[in-house]
């Protein structure tokens, strides 16, 4: 078991191979090149913002409003899109980060500065975000044919057989794995999840930390909006309604501790593309996309049971007999 | 101690009004007074008896979720799955109804089901120390799967009359009460009295402020966890019950996102999510606040999602506004 | 030569307690000087004010001849402060080097990751540590990370390193490891402020002394110019005998026995008698496995092997409300944590534990439950504006009457008592003292966990001593000596003397 919790990403990623592997004996379809190339494709988003809530989690927070921002700033952007001029697809990204990062900054202050528990002010503008796209969009959506050609080639650009979309996320992914592990901040992160009370000692404000992380989950999420709105041709106010409980599932399934202070972003991408595999798997093997919802749930379990198994809590040791037998255990 | 100094300690704290008014139930009712007031004022038909009876068949299902919420919340856990646990049991009674079961088979199904699944988040969240967060959106997906699997894109409809009778027609004819709201308001008194006038309410306050120091005074922290799902269950089986009876027609996809409504009445109720604070009467009155707030501007033709947008920031300012407030204070005090 | 640092007249007090009161202590370069006292008598607030933590209500700290005022902890380690804590606090998720470095990493926004490695290397060199600096610390014992943390305090290029009980948890090879290390950094003209229960460490290690008692220094000199037994009358301070006047209690039939108690790594073969009307002391020193013995006893752990008999019949409780039913009470050592609700009102805090008393039909009776705190808090004087008030407005005294109060409202037979005086002031002490007195009188029968000598050898009829997870000596009133039992609690001796 506790081999298990070292090495879950290789776990991880065993799991999913093996599962690829049957996939594939039962629908040989699956496993041929495009369509695992596919399966990249289409968890693209999902790695992005499973990141971007890896980040929250790991300070002992957790972000709900993930999937409406992403709605919001999609919808927002289109907007642009369709009234404004034919703006270079850099624009919009830009334009979408900046307007995800407002509102994951609003979450941030709310949450660091004043003090209002993460799950409340989440909650909160989940509710606000969504009912937002309604007031400014009017409640129409705004269709494919309304976006502006740049607008909406973007996402669909290919290279190497992977678009567009999926190379932004490896490049989210490979700066996150920068930013966590090369820089102060990143590593901070870490330190004020994983014991407040050092990081205090250490003279790390947890609520600075706290306003940063709010905000570069919000960052991604506008991302993903714009990516989302134009990779799918239309933006309205039900966008990833749900969204948000996958994206926290993914965290969990790699290993991401709701405690705070554990988690990576390979175990987060693979708990990613676990959930990947399964949704694009089961219309190829003819099973009713339904089941994804379950198997996820059950992965989720699955994950939480073999986590808690490792993390039990050990007694003191204070006879010296097992002061030894740990010392020589640990070799 | 003979010897030693006694002190005169009174029973009570002397009454003041300034703490009655301050207590979030008063100003819970002012709110609601002044929802009413102010719906009243923009449209002529919000104080038809009849009107109002019908709100209350939009949030009474989910007020009964939020009572069990109001409990879990109070003592430091959550359950995510309660929407997805009146799926599934939508779906049982939907179910027994095709098989053209009779009524009280199909109300014993729906909390039946309610009752099994919260056995099952409470035997998870008691035998794996996870934080019930993690764990009940785990059983919100395999609970909400479950029925996607076993509905697809059906839709289930057969129901014997009787059974629609249940919330298609008034349960009291003067002044018209839908089943629903009756069976709440019971229901309010039921756990109000549980929380606030017995042992067991006792120590879940005690759990919720302190859950160590109640373990040491003997508390069987995990078994009240554990009554305290399997309740939340059993109230989102028989809110499925009676969303069934009250729309006919069971798909995989209903109740979708109650869960966050439920949480949303039970915060502004006053709950703290930090655990050990809260009140049956706040919950009660966050529930009528809600309800007939969004019942008001939906007269208005305000669409539901653009509502959800005032119910956030209400969510949001009524937690941030004491913070503030008290901030404030302490710095007049400070300067 | 100038003091590196000096405290001068620092005063700090909390609601309730005083906890230092004008004290003056100076630390020299190339020194040890060793703080001494009992638990509560202001050592952790002296390095709680050196590292930041809490600001002194009055007086000032001196840094190399620079006042300062630390208001963070950052701020005590620019100046050159440095603490190795009794629990580590530490990041157990991040790499050795990740420790060191945290909150002063060398580069800029980017880490300079060889930088790290290089001087995470040479400091490990230099304190002789055999781990890699990429080394995930949950991997190492808990000597090596006070290694970590010497090698932090070393990163600061720290001139004054203070050590709070370092030894607590090391084994007896692991401690001579850490004294030539302490020996290596005097040698390198460092202060060090080195706190322990310990005298044959004190002895082995410092080169001066400063002794507290209830917050006010009592004594300070040259280690080699000082005895044990001088230095156990400062720290004590009053003739034991007649603070506590010990009642005459007649002494009754065993309630309680306990035999061959084990569990797998914190306490081996416990084994006592409790006789009605008896203070049973048992002394040690923190860590020695007390608590953990009398919680299993309580139900809060379950026992690998041993019996517990009750009045009679045996008892296996599987949690602490088996052990209530049976007659037991446990007052917690950690009174805000395990003890006090604090938002609750005292009435509901002190019927928490037998609610079922108050219960008429389904529901609780207020006024039963007024008149047992009536009652209870009364005999034991809480002081209080009304009995609803919250107990976290209460001062750490009156918590603490609150809670015995609890626990007497269960009606026990037997009440275990762990560290019931712990930082509390000198007047609740006394009615705490006292009181335990009248429980006795009583018929009850007192388990009195406690790490001051003065208040085990006033109260108990008999003391036993743990040393780690084992009862190591047991006396009984009229053969004990404060040396022998300081010495049994180190591990010095094993004695056993007609207990």
């Amino acid at each position: 078991m506790s081999w298990l919790a070292a090495h879950r990403e290789v776990v991880l990623a065993l799991v999913i191979a093996l599962m690829v592997a049957a996939i594939g004996a039962y629908a040989p379809a699956f496993v041929e090149g495009t369509s695992l190339l596919g399966v990249l494709d289409d968890t693209a988003l999902l790695f992005m913002l499973a990141l971007g809530q890896m980040v929250v989690i790991l300070t002992r927070g957790i972000d709900l409003s993930m999937a409406a921002n992403l709605a919001l700033t999609g919808m927002l952007v289109a907007l642009v899109g369709q009234h404004g001029p034919d703006l270079p697809a850099l624009a919009y990204i830009v334009l979408a980060i900046l307007i995800g990062l407002g509102f994951g900054l609003g979450n941030g202050v709310l949450i660091g500065g004043l003090g209002i528990p993460p799950i409340v002010v989440t909650l909160g503008t989940l509710s606000i975000f969504r009912g937002m796209i309604v007031v400014i969009g009017g409640g129409d959506q705004v269709n494919a044919s309304e976006m502006g050609r740049t607008f909406q080639a973007f996402p669909h650009k290919a290279l190497l057989g992977l678009s567009s979309v999926f190379w932004i996320a490896l490049a989210v992914a490979i700066l996150m794995q920068l930013f966590l592990s090369r820089t102060r901040t990143g590593r901070g992160i870490y330190a004020v999840g994983g014991n407040p009370t050092a990081a205090r000692y250490c003279g790390l404000v947890l609520e600075r930390y706290q306003v940063l992380v709010y905000a570069i989950a919000g960052g991604i999420a506008g991302l993903s909006g714009y990516l989302w709105v134009a990779r799918y041709g239309v933006a309205y106010s039900e966008i990833a309604s749900g969204f948000e409980l996958t994206i926290i599932a993914s965290c969990v399934i790699g290993g991401v501790s709701i405690g705070g202070g554990v988690g990576t972003v390979p175990g987060t991408l693979l708990g990613a593309l676990f959930i990947g595999v399964i949704v694009n798997a089961l219309p190829t093997m003819q099973v009713s996309p339904f089941w994804q919802m379950a198997i996820s749930g059950a992965a989720i379990l699955a994950a939480v049971i073999i986590n808690a198994r490792a993390e039990a809590h050990p007694d003191k040791l204070i006879l010296p007999e097992a002061r030894r037998a740990a010392a020589g255990a640990r070799g | 101690m003979p010897d030693s100094p006694r002190y005169t300690v009174a029973d009570r704290p002397p009454f003041r009004l300034a703490d009655l008014l301050l207590r979030w139930e008063s100003i819970l009712v002012v709110l609601l007074a002044l929802v009413f007031a102010v719906n009243a004022w923009a449209t002529p038909w919000f104080l038809d008896i009849y009107n109002l009876a019908d709100a209350t068949y939009n949030f009474s299902e989910k007020a009964i979720i939020a009572l069990a919420m109001a409990l879990l919340i109070l003592t430091r856990e959550i359950d995510l799955s309660v929407a997805a646990i009146v799926a599934l049991a939508a779906l049982g009674v939907g179910a027994a109804g095709a098989l053209g079961q009779p009524t009280p088979v199909l109300v014993l199904t729906g909390l039946g089901i309610g009752l099994l699944c919260g056995l099952c988040n409470g035997v998870l969240v008691t035998r794996f120390g996870v934080h019930s967060i993690v764990i009940t959106i785990g059983t919100m997906s395999l609970y909400r799967g479950i029925a996607q699997v076993s509905l697809g894109d059906q839709a289930l409809t057969a129901f014997p009359q009787p059974f629609l009778d249940l919330q298609q027609t008034y349960f009291l004819a003067d002044p018209p009460t839908p089943l629903s709201f009756v069976l709440f308001l019971a229901l309010a008194v039921v756990f109000g009295i549980v929380l606030h006038l017995t042992a067991t309410g006792r120590r879940l306050f005690a759990i919720g402020a302190n859950p160590v120091a109640a373990r040491f005074s003997g508390i069987r922290v995990d078994r009240i966890r554990f009554l305290l799902f399997t309740v939340s269950g059993l109230m989102a089986g028989l809110a499925g019950v009676l969303l069934t009876a009250r729309i006919g027609v069971v798909r995989p996809n209903i109740a979708l996102g109650w869960e966050l409504d439920v949480v949303t009445m039970v915060i502004l109720g006053g709950v703290a999510i930090s655990g050990g604070i809260g009140s049956i009467p706040g919950v009660v009155l966050a529930v009528l606040v809600l309800g007939f707030a969004t019942f008001g501007l939906t007269l208005l033709n305000v669409p539901g999602i653009v509502i959800n947008v005032l119910l956030g920031c209400l969510l949001i300012g009524s937690i941030a506004l004491p913070i503030l407030i008290r901030r404030a204070m302490r710095r007049r005090r400070s300067t | 030569m100038a003091p590196v640092l000096s405290l001068s007249h620092i005063s700090k007090g909390f609601p309730g307690v005083q906890a230092l009161d004008d004290v003056s202590l100076t630390l020299e370069r190339g020194s040890v000087t060793a703080l001494i006292g009992e638990n509560g008598a202001g050592k952790s607030t002296i390095v709680k004010i050196l590292t930041g933590i809490y600001t002194p209500d009055a007086g000032t700290v001196n840094v190399e001849g620079r006042d300062r005022r630390f208001a963070t902890p950052k701020d005590a380690w620019a100046a050159g402060i440095a603490a190795i804590h009794q629990e580590t606090v530490m990041f157990d998720e991040l790499s050795v080097q990740e420790n060191i470095f945290m909150g002063h990493m060398p580069g800029g926004r980017l880490i300079d990751r060889t930088a790290i490695r290089d001087r995470t290397k040479e400091l490990l060199a230099r304190i002789d540590a055999d781990f890699a600096p990429e080394t995930p610390l949950k991997r190492l014992s808990v000597a090596q990370k006070h290694m970590v943390e010497i090698a932090r305090a070393l990163s600061h290029e720290a001139a004054v390193i203070i050590m709070d009980e370092p030894t607590a948890s090391l084994s007896r090879h692991e401690i001579g490891e850490l004294f030539s290390l302490v020996d290596q950094l005097r040698d390198e003209g460092r202060a060090i402020l080195f706190i322990s229960h310990k005298f044959d460490e004190i002895f082995r290690v410092s080169d001066r002394w400063v002794c507290l008692r209830d917050g006010r220094k009592v004594g300070e000199g040259l280690t080699a110019e000082v005895t044990e037994p001088e230095l156990v009358r400062l720290m004590v301070g009053r003739p034991i005998d007649q603070v506590f006047p010990k009642r005459d209690v007649v002494i009754g039939e065993v309630v309680l026995e306990v035999e061959g108690l084990s569990n797998a790594t914190e306490f081996a073969d416990i084994s006592f008698e409790l006789r009605r009307g008896e203070i049973l002391g048992l002394y040690g020193l923190v860590g020695a496995g007390r608590s953990e013995a009398m919680q299993c006893v309580f139900g809060l752990s379950q026992p690998t092997r041993g019996r517990i008999v009750m009045e009679g019949r045996p008892l296996a409780p599987r949690a602490p409300g088996d052990a209530i039913d049976a007659g037991i009470s446990y007052v917690p050592e950690d009174r805000q944590e395990q003890g006090v609700v604090l938002p609750l009102g005292i009435r509901a805090n002190i019927t928490l534990a037998s609610l079922a008393r108050h219960a008429r039909g389904w529901f609780l009776s207020s006024s039963s439950e007024l008149d047992a705190t009536r009652a209870l808090g009364d005999r034991l004087a809480v002081k209080a504006a009304s009995w609803e008030q919250p107990v976290m407005e209460l001062s750490g005294g009156n918590q603490q009457k609150v809670v015995i109060a609890k626990w007497l409202a269960t009606q026990p037979r037997v009440i275990i008592l762990d560290e019931p005086t712990k930082g509390i002031d000198i007047g609740s002490k006394a009615a705490v003292h006292a009181f335990i007195g009248e429980l006795v009188a009583d018929g009850l029968a007192v388990v009195l966990i406690s790490s001051e000598l003065p208040e085990v050898m006033g109260l108990a009829d008999r003391i036993l001593v743990m040393h780690e997870g084992r009862i190591v000596a047991r006396f009984a009133r009229d053969a004990w000596s404060a040396e022998a039992i300081v010495a049994a609690a180190t591990g010095a001796v094993a004695a056993d003397r007609a207990a």
